[in-house]
């Protein structure tokens, strides 16, 4: 039987005396597009981070194919985390180097090619990602932000990585920029067969590149006896199911928050 | 993989007991936080240093670029050294030793102890702003996502830096220091030239210069592990980067001040180990 790419089992995480996770179990089989949804604060990116080995869960347990984060040396860990990219809500790109050093850099940190090697790869990947090769020498501060992302995807696409985690890929881009996102996550799943996880709240992109959803809430949104996992399904089932919950979430309607906000 | 588990309701108590637990367990838990980081940074300085192209850049902030602010420094306190001590020396009919005054004062301590406390400020600051807006800006992450580690890629080299090269900027402030400190005897105050480097000789001995120049050494390392566990420990958004450079400068001072103490009676009883009492030349 072939194991999850990822898996988390029964994991928290807490910062200080604040709870994010509780007790969080799901998995990513290989080659599936997973949208991950909720709230904002409701511990998506954590879970995503805790998924690329960034991050140590308080409690419960990280699996990659099958084998606990916590029993690979650190050569190991090292050498599979380079299986799984992560593009960053913001492109994280590094700005004391042009937009070619950053696409260049987990190469240059990994592997033992020479530069004109190097060179094609990032030419590739620069190109895959709509942008010209005139974009080389700019720095991330000169970059509009969906051009930071698709840099941030070339960086991640360079490793040529098996999984990639997308954390809010069309946050704050309008929405030709964000469709033009969506189409390269397509592209990239098509073309590199990779296994994706994007982290998002436009629905949108849920119903262009998912296969399968799962729905967080926030902690202290949630039931004593409610999972923190609100929802897991296909697009369709998250379409018509009937929580109220997931409906003002699917719909962008406010519910029951109207009655909390103070009277005008 | 830690399996700590609190339980969701836990909340902060407020009793005296609390309050005196934390007071504890703070300045514990910052001390030990230190260590393991420069233990961290000690692990992979032995171990494995990132390439030369990342080292390079960072030489060249730390040493060169330091350059201006050190000798400006070194300059001034030659100078205010010369101005503070003539009138207590001519009043003892001793202005001839103005030069030994001086150039002891400089290579002891003034000189190791301003550069430093300058380069907390110009170096130590700069890392620790550096560092802390990677870290809000998920560049830290970045960087362990594309396979470096973040101890080995910025913190070795910064370390490296403060510590090849704020000795040697240190020398070139007592250097600079010295001559400026000529320059405002001799044509200032009308000291003898010759009686100024004469006397400088007889005071400073090489014991002095390297002491001078092993307390730099560690006011480097100082700054740079400081500065460095700072920024990779700064709160979000501008403020938490601003607290994090201004903690940077406050703790390398004092910690430089404290060192400075330490290091002092140190070599002083060394000098005495080894050399025993020291003579008078007058």
């Amino acid at each position: 039987m072939e194991h999850p790419y990822v898996e988390l089992k029964n994991v928290s995480q807490r910062f200080g005396s604040q709870a994010i996770l509780e007790q969080i179990s799901l998995k990513v089989d290989p080659g599936m597009t997973l949208a991950l949804i909720g709230e904002s604060g409701c511990g998506k990116s954590v879970t995503t981070k805790l998924m690329a080995g960034l991050l140590n869960p308080t409690a419960g347990e990280v699996l990659w194919s099958g084998v606990k984060l916590n029993q690979l040396t650190n050569e190991q860990f090292q050498r599979e985390r380079l299986r799984i990219g992560y593009l960053f809500q913001s492109g994280a790109l590094f700005d004391s180097m042009n937009v070619y050093e950053n696409v260049a850099f987990g190469l240059r940190q990994n592997t033992s090619m020479t530069d004109s090697e190097i060179e094609t790869i990032v030419h590739d990947c620069i190109q895959d990602v709509g942008l010209t090769a005139s974009t080389h020498l700019k720095m991330p501060s000169e970059l509009s932000g969906g051009m930071r992302k698709r840099v941030g995807l070339a960086r991640t696409l360079a490793m040529r990585p098996e999984l990639i985690i997308y954390d809010e890929p069309t946050t704050g881009l309008d929405p030709i920029m964000s469709d033009v996102i969506n189409e390269l996550i397509l592209k990239t799943r098509l073309e590199a067969n990779v296994t994706s996880v994007v982290v998002t709240h436009d629905m949108n992109t849920v119903q262009r590149v998912a296969d399968y959803v799962v729905m967080l809430q926030p902690l202290d949104r949630k039931e004593p006896e409610q999972s923190q996992i609100l929802f897991e399904g296909t697009v369709e089932d998250l379409m018509n199911h009937d929580m109220d919950q997931v409906q003002n979430f699917v719909q962008g309607i406010a519910g029951e928050r109207l009655e909390e906000m103070p009277a005008a | 993989m830690s399996t700590l588990s609190l339980p969701s309701d836990a909340k902060p108590r407020s009793t005296p007991i609390h309050w005196l637990g934390k007071a504890v367990l703070r300045p514990v838990e910052a001390v030990g936080s230190v260590a393991v980081f420069t233990w961290q940074l000690l692990g992979w300085l032995f171990s494995q240093w990132p390439r030369p192209a990342v080292i390079w850049p960072n030489l060249y902030q730390i040493g060169v670029m330091s350059l201006p602010v050190v000798l400006v420094t070194g300059g001034f306190i030659g100078m205010v050294l010369a101005v503070q001590t003539y009138d207590q020396l001519r009043a003892m009919g001793l202005e001839s030793r103005l030069g030994s005054v001086i150039n002891v004062t400089l290579v002891k301590e003034l000189g190791p102890v301003l550069a430093a406390v300058m380069l907390a400020g110009r170096v130590g600051c700069r890392i620790a702003a550096e560092i802390g807006t990677m870290r809000v800006t998920e560049q830290l992450d970045a960087l362990k996502a594309l396979g470096a580690n973040p101890i080995q890629y910025l913190v070795v080299p910064r370390f490296l830096g403060c510590v090849l090269l704020i000795p040697l900027l240190c020398v070139m402030a007592d250097g600079v220091g010295m001559i400026s400190g000529w320059w405002f005897s001799t044509n200032i105050l009308h000291i003898e030239s010759f009686y100024f480097w004469h006397y400088t000789t007889v005071f400073i001995t090489a014991y002095d210069f390297l002491t001078g120049i092993l307390k730099s050494l560690c006011f480097g390392a100082a700054i740079a592990i400081i500065a460095c566990h700072r920024g990779f420990h700064s709160g979000a958004g501008a403020e938490g980067v601003g607290r994090a450079a201004t903690e940077t400068f406050v703790y390398s001072f004092v910690v430089i001040l404290f060192l400075d103490l330490i290091l002092a009676v140190l070599f002083a009883q060394t000098y005495l180990l080894l050399w025993g009492e020291p003579t008078l030349a007058l």
